[in-house]
């Protein structure tokens, strides 16, 4: 034994201890000491990154909860819009929000999956599929403002649809729909091969196992993306600022070629009242809250969704 | 041979694009017995076996050349209607692969998309084929559980179940017991000889025993070319060829 940082690891690569086995007592060559520092530098670092991220996060949260939470309560959630901030409920844009889901939901959910069962089972996949693959991605990243300009001339103006439910739902719905593909692609590519395999040996054509073994199996993951690409629809002002939906309506839609609102406008608006008007932060405050709950309720549900049917899948 | 032929292969060639597969294979397999392909990893016998069903279809960049006959029609010709064909030659395969459905369902699958609809008749058919597959005691108060609860010995059977219940003539085993446990593969064994009494069955397997035990006919496969092929009997107590004798003493494989 020479001095006390004695290198006690072996060639073997065994430690020996010298008397307890307690980790401290282990003493370690001068590299190995330099790998610790950096490990426990490294996981330090990662631990403040997420501190600090969360900590941005919780503020806002805070913040909106205090300016919202007092305003928040039920004649605020089932009345329409008031000249009166103390007297003004969202039940407009409640509604038009939810009137927009019923739409993005089914079109995103045939659209997406029509488009994604192309691409996967019957284009070639040569140059033709690879092209659209790399268009769809692109899409993805399409700032939603663009979407908006689409929506306005095609669907306000073009097809005469003007700022309605059916004009926003369809507009969101495309902007909604490349990473429905995706995920779409995702979910078909990730039904084995061997039951497909097994549908073909007992007789079946193409299209019978498309549709009674892979888009079934594909299912959850069909539906999952498609809520989130919902969830992430809903929460879009910019499109539906540029097709026109106001923020002032006071009765509610009759039907999906009505004029409506939705949260995030409604939201916005009040943001940019509350310039003269205080209280109309603490509005936008509670709408702030509701819109949340909504968001995090559909997330809820893709994650319950995708968990159940990993269940019955696995053995 | 002097018995009835069900199907028959002649100067069978198969590419994966230029990688040759299969070489100039020619078989007389007969009806109403148990065929085994033998011999070692990679040698072509699973290839020979999905080239029976057109499975081989599914693969890109397959190339087929030659014949085979089944009940004397060329099933390579443009006109056949591949899914009747694979109606009639039902395959099972080396993992069990239940669909993610119940067991009623799994079973009733075949029947269902070849047209199919009424319950009684389905419910018949469900029975039947699980009976036939040596399953219908242990399942039958829980037909509507999913596939997926059973063991994997009891997921096979219902594989075998399940290719049953389309009715086909022939049946293709690829290496069906690989993945089991020996009291299942057992029960999978025992299946086998009574299903000869009303199917030709043909089985690839990479343990000589079970084919020594289980068949009457076996081919000894290398390199994508038959060695030899006789009565299981003389095949592994009178070998002809040297490389027969080697492998199935252990020489290699």
């Amino acid at each position: 034994m020479q001095n006390d940082k004695i290198s006690v690891i072996q060639l073997s690569g065994h430690v020996q201890y010298e008397n307890t086995l307690r980790f401290d007592s282990v003493v370690l060559p001068r590299h190995m000491k330099k790998r610790q520092i950096a490990d426990w530098l490294v996981r330090s670092i990662g631990f403040i990154s997420i501190i600090f991220t969360i900590a941005f996060l919780v503020a806002v949260l805070i913040h909106i909860a205090v300016k919202g939470i007092g305003w928040l309560n039920l004649h605020f959630l089932i009345h329409t819009l008031s000249v009166f901030p103390e007297k003004a409920g969202i039940l407009n844009a409640i509604t038009g929000s939810f009137a927009l889901m019923a739409i993005v939901m089914p079109v995103t959910l045939v659209l997406g999956a029509a488009t994604a069962l192309y691409l996967e089972e019957y284009a070639s996949k040569y140059f033709f599929s690879r092209f659209i693959q790399i268009f769809i991605s692109n899409l993805a990243g399409v700032p939603s403002v663009i979407f908006g300009l689409l929506g306005l001339s095609v669907f306000g103006r073009l097809m005469g649809l003007r700022a309605s439910i059916l004009s926003g739902g369809l507009t969101l719905s495309l902007l909604a729909l490349p990473v429905v593909i995706v995920a779409a692609q995702e979910a078909i590519r990730s039904v084995p091969f061997e039951l497909r395999e097994a549908s073909y040996a007992l007789g079946a054509t193409h299209w019978t196992t498309i549709w009674r073994v892979v888009l079934p199996t594909a299912m959850p993951g069909l539906l999952t993306g498609s809520i989130l690409a919902v969830s992430r629809a809903i929460g879009e002002t910019a499109p539906l600022v540029v097709l026109g939906i106001p923020a002032l309506i006071m009765k509610m839609p009759d039907s999906l070629l009505d004029d409506f609102t939705a949260l995030p406008v409604q939201i916005y608006y009040w943001t940019l009242d509350a310039v003269l008007t205080p209280e109309y932060e603490n509005l936008a405050s509670a709408a702030i809250i509701v819109l949340l709950v909504l968001l995090l309720s559909l997330n809820l549900a893709a994650v319950l969704i995708r968990q159940r049917y990993a269940r019955l899948r696995s053995s | 041979m002097k018995e009835e032929i069900k199907i028959k292969t002649k100067d069978l060639d198969l590419f994966y694009g230029s990688l040759q597969a299969l070489k100039s294979v020619t078989m007389d397999i007969p009806a109403y017995r148990v065929t085994a392909l033998i011999g070692p990893s990679g040698c072509g016998k699973s290839t020979f076996l999905r080239t029976l069903n057109r499975m081989n279809d599914l693969i890109p960049d397959v190339t087929v050349n030659g014949k085979v006959w089944v009940d004397g029609i060329d099933i390579y010709n443009p006109d056949v209607n591949v899914p009747l064909l694979r109606r009639k030659i039902g395959m099972v395969f080396q993992k069990p692969n239940p669909f993610p459905m119940t067991i009623y369902d799994n079973v009733a699958y075949g029947p269902r998309i070849h047209g199919i609809r009424k319950k009684a008749i389905l419910d018949g058919i469900v029975m039947r084929s699980l009976t036939d597959a040596a399953l219908w005691p242990e399942v039958k108060d829980r037909l509507g559980d999913q596939a997926q609860k059973l063991s994997g010995g009891q997921q096979q059977r219902l594989c075998i179940a399940r290719a049953l219940a389309v009715e086909p003539d022939i049946l293709l085993l690829d290496e069906s017991t690989s993945a089991l446990d020996p009291a299942s593969t057992q029960k999978i064994e025992d299946l086998i000889s009574e299903l000869k009494t009303n199917y030709t069955i043909v089985m690839v397997t990479h343990n000589m025993q079970q084919a020594a035990r289980v068949s009457d006919w076996t081919a000894f496969f290398m390199m994508g070319e038959v060695i030899e092929y006789d009565q299981t009997g003389n095949l592994f107590y009178k070998p002809q060829h040297k490389e027969t004798e080697r492998y199935l003493t252990g020489r290699f494989g």
